[in-house]
C-alpha cells in the first residue's frame, strides 16, 4: 500500500487540477474578497488537511497506548509533524489573505487564534518528545499528551469563537469567514480536488518520512 | 468503599507531609508575596481591567509553582509501594484533590495580598471570591495532570509551562470574562452559562486524567 504509486499520481493530478482551476477558473465576485477568494483552494484545504493529520496522529497515539507497538508511535509523530507543516502553511496563506482583505495580517480573529493555539500545542508535543531519551517512556508520555491535548483542543476551538464574537462585533459579518459564501463551481473543485489533493500530498510526505526512519532504525539495529 | 478509603488515606499522607515539611506551603506563600510585591513596584495601583488581567496571570504562575512539586517528592521506591497498595486511579484522584485545595488556599492568599498592595477596585467581593475559588480549582486540575506528564521528563517547571499555556487559554479567557462582572454593577446575562461551561471543562479534565494516568503510572 505504501509503495503503490496510484494514489501518489492521483494526488499530483488533483493538485494540478486545483492549481489550474484556482488561477484560471471562474469564481464568484464577492465584495471585499474579489479575486482573492481563489485562496480558498489553498488556505482552507490546508487547514482541513491539518485537522485530518492531527486526528490521524491522535488515532495512532491511542493505538500505541492500547497495543504498545512502537511503530504506531512513529506514525503518530510523523503525522503530527506533517500536520504542523500544513498548519504553518495554512496560517501563512491566511495571513497573506488577511493582509489584502482585512487590512492587516493578524487581527485576533478567532480562527487565527484557534490555529495558533493548535500549533503551540503540537510544538509543545515535539519539545516534550525531545526531552525524553528512553524510547518507550518517550512514546508513552508523548501519546498521553497527544490524547489529552487533543481533547482539550476541541472545546478550545468551540469556545474561542463564542467569546470573541462579542468582543469584535464587526467580525461576524465578514465574508471571508465561512465557506457558505462559495458557489457550486468552487464547491466542485474544493471538495473533490483541493482537499483530497493536499491531504494525499501530506500522506505521501509522511509515509516517505516513516519509511526513511524505518530504514534508519533497521540500519542501526542490524 | 475501598476506593474512597484509599483516596482519603493518600490525601491524608499528602497533608501530613505538608504539615511536617512546611517548605512547600511557606515556599509558595513567599513566592506569591514576592511576585505580587514586584508587580506592585512595577505597576502601582492599576485600574480595574488591568488589575483583573494581572491577577489571573499571577494565578497562572502561582499554580505552576504550587503544583510542580506534587510529583517531584515521591521517590521511585515509594511510587512502587503506592502502586502495589492503591491503584493509579485513586492516586491521581487524591493528587487532584490535594492540589485543588492547595491552589484554592493560595488563590485566596494572593487575593488578599493583591488587595493590600494593588488596591481594591472590586465592587462585589463575595462574587469575586467565588470566581477565584473556581479559577484556582480549574487551573490546578489541568496543571496537576501536566505535572504528572512533566515528571517523566526531567525539566519540570519549564516543561509544565510549555505544555500548559496553550491548554489553559479557554479557561483563562472564560475566567476573565466572568470576573469582569465583579468590578461593576452590570448584570451579566450569560454568567451562569459560563460558570457551567467552566465546570464542564473541569469535569472533562478529571475524566481525561483518570483515563490516561494509568498509562503514565506503569514505568
Amino acid at each position: 500500500m505504501l509503495r503503490q504509486s496510484w494514489w501518489k499520481i492521483l494526488s499530483l493530478v488533483l493538485l494540478v487540477i486545483t492549481f489550474v482551476a484556482g488561477f484560471l477558473g471562474d469564481v464568484p465576485a464577492k465584495p471585499i474578497l474579489n479575486e482573492t477568494i481563489r485562496n480558498l483552494y489553498f488556505h482552507v484545504s490546508m487547514w482541513f488537511a491539518m485537522m485530518i493529520f492531527f486526528i490521524v496522529s491522535l488515532v495512532y497515539s491511542i493505538k500505541y497506548l492500547r497495543t504498545g507497538n512502537i511503530l504506531h508511535d512513529r506514525y503518530a509523530l510523523e503525522y503530527a509533524q506533517t500536520g504542523i507543516v500544513f498548519g504553518m502553511l495554512g496560517l501563512l496563506t491566511g495571513m497573506i489573505w488577511a493582509n489584502y482583505t482585512w487590512g492587516e495580517p493578524w487581527s485576533n480573529d478567532p480562527k487565527q487564534l484557534g490555529a495558533a493555539i493548535a500549533l503551540l500545542i503540537y510544538f509543545a508535543y515535539l519539545v516534550l518528545r525531545n526531552s525524553l531519551t528512553d524510547e518507550d517512556r518517550r512514546a508513552k508520555t508523548a501519546a498521553v499528551y497527544n490524547v489529552f491535548a487533543f481533547f482539550m483542543l476541541i472545546p478550545t476551538i468551540w469556545i474561542i469563537p463564542r467569546l470573541m464574537d462579542s468582543l469584535h462585533p464587526g467580525g461576524q459579518g465578514n465574508p471571508a469567514f465561512g465557506t457558505d459564501d462559495i458557489d457550486n463551481r468552487m464547491r466542485m473543485i474544493f471538495w473533490p480536488a483541493a482537499v483530497p489533493g493536499w491531504t494525499l500530498l501530506g500522506v505521501w510526505m509522511t509515509t516517505l518520512r516513516i519509511r526513511l526512519r524505518r530504514l534508519h532504525d533497521n540500519k542501526l539495529n542490524a | 468503599m475501598k476506593s474512597l478509603q484509599h483516596i482519603t488515606e493518600l490525601f491524608k499522607k499528602d497533608v501530613l507531609l505538608e504539615i511536617r515539611q512546611q517548605y512547600t506551603f511557606y515556599g509558595i506563600v513567599l513566592y506569591v508575596a514576592s511576585t505580587i510585591f514586584v508587580l506592585y513596584l512595577a505597576m502601582g495601583q492599576p485600574e480595574a481591567i488591568v488589575w483583573n488581567g494581572l491577577f489571573w496571570m499571577i494565578q497562572l504562575f502561582i499554580c505552576i509553582n504550587a503544583v510542580a512539586k506534587s510529583f517531584l517528592q515521591e521517590s521511585r521506591g515509594r511510587m512502587l509501594y503506592f502502586y502495589s497498595i492503591a491503584g493509579p486511579r485513586d492516586f491521581i484522584l487524591s493528587k487532584l484533590l490535594f492540589n485543588s485545595i492547595l491552589m484554592v488556599a493560595m488563590s485566596l492568599v494572593s487575593l488578599i495580598i493583591f488587595q493590600l498592595l494593588l488596591g481594591n477596585p472590586l465592587e462585589n467581593f463575595l462574587k469575586f471570591v467565588g470566581i477565584v475559588c473556581l479559577g484556582g480549582w480549574s487551573l490546578s486540575l489541568v496543571f496537576t495532570f501536566l505535572a504528572a506528564i512533566a515528571a517523566r521528563a526531567q525539566q519540570n517547571a519549564a516543561m509544565m509551562a510549555i505544555l500548559g499555556f496553550p491548554l489553559i487559554i479557554p479557561q483563562i479567557l472564560l475566567l476573565m470574562r466572568i470576573s469582569n462582572t465583579a468590578f461593576a454593577q452590570v448584570v451579566q446575562g450569560g454568567l451562569w452559562q459560563i460558570v457551567l461551561l467552566l465546570i464542564g471543562l473541569d469535569i472533562l479534565v478529571i475524566v481525561l486524567a483518570v483515563i490516561l494516568f494509568p498509562f503514565l503510572w506503569k514505568d
